[in-house]
């Protein structure tokens, strides 16, 4: 019962919403077709230019983190499809709350790489401001940010404004409790909340399995949130059941849960070391349904991607990588003193008091050492 | 006598409880087949079994709520919380449920957890990767709480825990997880240090200075520094945090007059509060001075490009020596 060894990793079922198959051809799906029959062939061109984009910000963060001048990354190769095709059937109105995963989800939403990556340089804890972009900054705690998302929806309802809310999470969370809790308190409420599930079949070392004994989207309609289950790798898919969820959401029909099935083709983190817990016959078999190379190929069949097109989506990805290099090697390290900013919104007595002593502090190092209270001491 | 880092040490006390008592069982996140982040439980499954070596779904709510139910069972469950800042979703079930039981049924029930949490900072992670928890649990009554500072302690002391009828909290200094040490295997547990009991890891007569897990090392890298300046410091490892054993610094105090206390955690409610007012109503007419803090600052653990500016580290410790010597120092000028 234990056991969870024998608990397999491996996947794809039936039941899973396809639009482009692994292989470049288009897939026939009545329920999701019609919601994306306004998608051209110019269009989906832009979402093989975001894919391709997120792929370089990835590898190029990798790097960087090889080289040092990022503390940790956690690679989205693979996941390109669910992140781009789920961030185009918002608006700017609906508001994100992502995992620490979504970093391409960030990137297409406007924010600046080189902030995106302070979080991960070790300079910041926050890379853009919430606000500004309609995007809370990367979770951490699993699972914690989907009661956040189904409370901002209640606000919107509360509010009377027509928006929604979208939680990303991945298979591991959904075991936590948090998440339980949250569907509950969107049904109970019929928040415009949607469940954005990347099921990428690995929580750090764990299968999916491990997590879940059935599909993770079947367990919405225990709460009474409708689900659908969607090729994670099928950008247009993708795109698809994001909006069959918006339009949910937008038309008074509250919380939908997708579960995206996709594969995490990377590490959990730089620092970890998958070869230790899984084969490669699994990364060979989802290398196959490569979420960049079916769009290509679906485009090339119809002649939209040709050696121009594809020079011009390459040029935007080194540009962004280069950007991405540049405002990571050249962000200054923070302050020393800042690390008593913004613990609270006003004066606080006892902080205030240590602020002082700290400054003293360093300032006593600067007399004996000749440095300054903004230089390092070591 | 065999030489091992923190990490194998841990592991070596592990495997020994297992082998000792068939109802240990081990219970937390990726510890199975990836043996665990740190690799404290490498081995471990394949040499005991994915039954008692348990990758668990990612809920630490349930990791330990579900390890009650084993207790009342029978079972002495082996929990590890993956990093200090996941503890929380498991809160409630370790305050309201582990620390409880066992008076809520008058002595009937037991609750012979041990709750393993690697924990503090300096090692350059992200948010909730680096935090030091311990104040929480000290302050819940019902729960022993242990940081070991050294393989031999760490084998010893995790062995004991474990065989401990009460639930303890057991953290370990993830940034010492590389440090070597030797470690004595077939030492026999009867004849071991208490659990609860503090030790004098460096023997002075000028300064008392206070510390536990990831700072006993910096503290007698301080001591090393200070002698050098004619200061002799007198290091106390407390090793358990609850209870805490006064008998070791009362004794050192009523030598020294002074009292130095540091950790990584906040100052406010943090154990140096605890001890600071513990040894002046113990040895108020032995001080020469106020008991001096040397810890974190009181805010979240901030990013960690600044964490070297938040954790006490060697000079800071000096400074508070100077501080309580009365010698030059930081404040100098600010007390009236």
């Amino acid at each position: 019962m234990l056991d969870a060894s024998a608990i397999s990793g491996a996947s794809p079922q039936p039941g899973i919403h396809q639009l482009i198959a692994a292989d470049g051809t288009s897939v026939a799906d009545e329920e999701l077709a019609p919601l994306v029959a306004d998608v051209d062939d110019d269009q989906l061109l832009q979402l093989y230019s975001d894919m391709v984009t997120i792929r370089r910000i990835d590898v190029e963060a990798t790097a960087l983190q090889r080289q040092g001048q990022l503390a940790l990354w956690p690679p989205m190769l693979g996941q390109e499809a669910s992140q781009a095709g789920s961030l185009h059937a918002l608006t700017m109105d609906d508001f994100i709350f992502p995992t620490y995963r979504e970093n391409g989800v960030a990137y297409l939403r406007g924010a600046d790489l080189a902030g995106i990556m302070s979080t991960w340089r070790g300079s910041a804890n926050t890379g853009w401001d919430p606000h500004k972009f309609n995007m809370a900054t990367p979770q951490i705690i699993i699972g914690a940010q989907t009661l956040h998302a189904t409370g901002y929806a209640m606000g919107l309802v509360l509010d009377g404004k027509e928006a929604l809310s979208i939680a990303y999470l991945g298979d591991g969370a959904s075991s936590q409790g948090d998440v339980h809790e949250s569907m509950v308190f969107a049904a109970s409420f019929q928040a415009p909340v949607i469940f954005f599930c990347q099921n990428n079949h690995w929580a750090i070392s764990e299968p999916v399995g491990l997590q879940a004994h059935a599909p993770i989207a079947g367990r919405a309609p225990g709460y009474g949130i409708p689900s659908m289950r969607v090729d994670g790798n099928d950008v247009l898919a993708v795109l698809a059941a994001t909006r069959w969820a918006a339009n949910r959401a937008r038309s008074g029909g509250g919380p939908s849960f997708i579960e995206a099935v996709t594969y995490r083709m990377g590490a959990h983190t730089t620092a970890d070391d998958p070869t230790r817990y899984r084969g490669v016959t699994e990364l060979e078999e989802w290398g196959a349904r490569d979420p960049i190379a079916r769009v290509r190929a679906f485009l090339q069949g119809r002649g939209r991607l040709d050696e121009a097109a594809e020079a011009g989506v390459a040029a935007r990805a080194d540009t962004m990588a280069a950007e991405l290099r540049n405002g990571c090697i050249n962000m200054p390290d923070p302050a020393p003193m800042t690390v008593f900013d913004n613990v609270y919104t006003t004066e606080h007595a006892i902080l205030d008091r240590q602020r002082d002593h700290y400054e003293r502090y360093l300032a006593a190092f600067a007399t004996t050492e000749g440095t300054t209270l903004e230089g390092s001491r070591s | 006598m065999s030489r091992l880092t923190l990490t194998q040490a841990i592991n070596a006390g592990l495997r020994k409880a297992m082998e000792d008592d068939p109802k240990v069982v081990l219970m937390g996140e990726d510890i199975g087949t990836l043996g665990g982040v740190f690799r404290v439980t490498d081995g471990l499954m394949k040499d005991f079994g994915s039954h008692r070596v348990i990758d668990t779904p990612l809920a630490e709510s349930a990791i330990i709520g579900t390890a009650v139910g084993l207790a009342y069972r029978g079972f002495r469950p082996v929990c590890e919380i993956q990093f200090d800042g996941f503890i929380y979703p498991g809160f409630d079930q370790i305050v309201s449920q582990v620390a409880k039981l066992h008076m809520r049924t008058h002595g009937q029930v037991r609750m012979p957890l041990t709750i393993r949490v690697p924990f503090g900072g300096g090692i350059g992670s992200p948010e909730h990767h680096s935090e030091s928890p311990e104040a929480y649990f000290v302050h819940t009554s019902g729960l022993r709480v242990i940081s070991v500072s050294n393989p031999q302690d760490a084998y010893t002391m995790l062995r004991q825990a474990i065989a401990c009828d009460d639930p303890v909290l057991f953290f370990e200094p993830k940034r010492r997880y590389h440090t070597k040490g030797e470690v004595d295997l077939d030492a026999d547990l009867s004849r071991a240090p208490a659990m609860g009991a503090s030790r004098v890891v460096s023997a002075g007569t000028d300064v008392t200075l206070v510390t536990y897990g990831p700072l006993v090392s910096t503290a007698l890298d301080a001591a090393k520094a200070a002698a050098d300046d004619g200061i002799s410091l007198e290091v106390i490892d407390l090793r358990s945090l609850s209870p805490l054993d006064y008998g070791p610094i009362e004794d050192s105090v009523r030598r020294t007059g002074r009292l130095v206390i540091t950790h990584e955690a906040s100052e406010t409610l943090g154990l140096g509060a605890e001890i600071a007012a513990g040894i002046t109503e113990r040895c108020f007419n032995y001080l020469e001075a106020a008991p001096v803090r040397v810890t974190g600052f009181d805010i979240p653990y901030p990013p960690s490009k600044l964490e070297k500016h938040h954790l006490p580290d060697l000079d800071r410790m000096l400074d508070g020596v100077d501080r309580v010597l009365g010698r030059p120092n930081s404040l100098s000028g600010l007390e009236g």
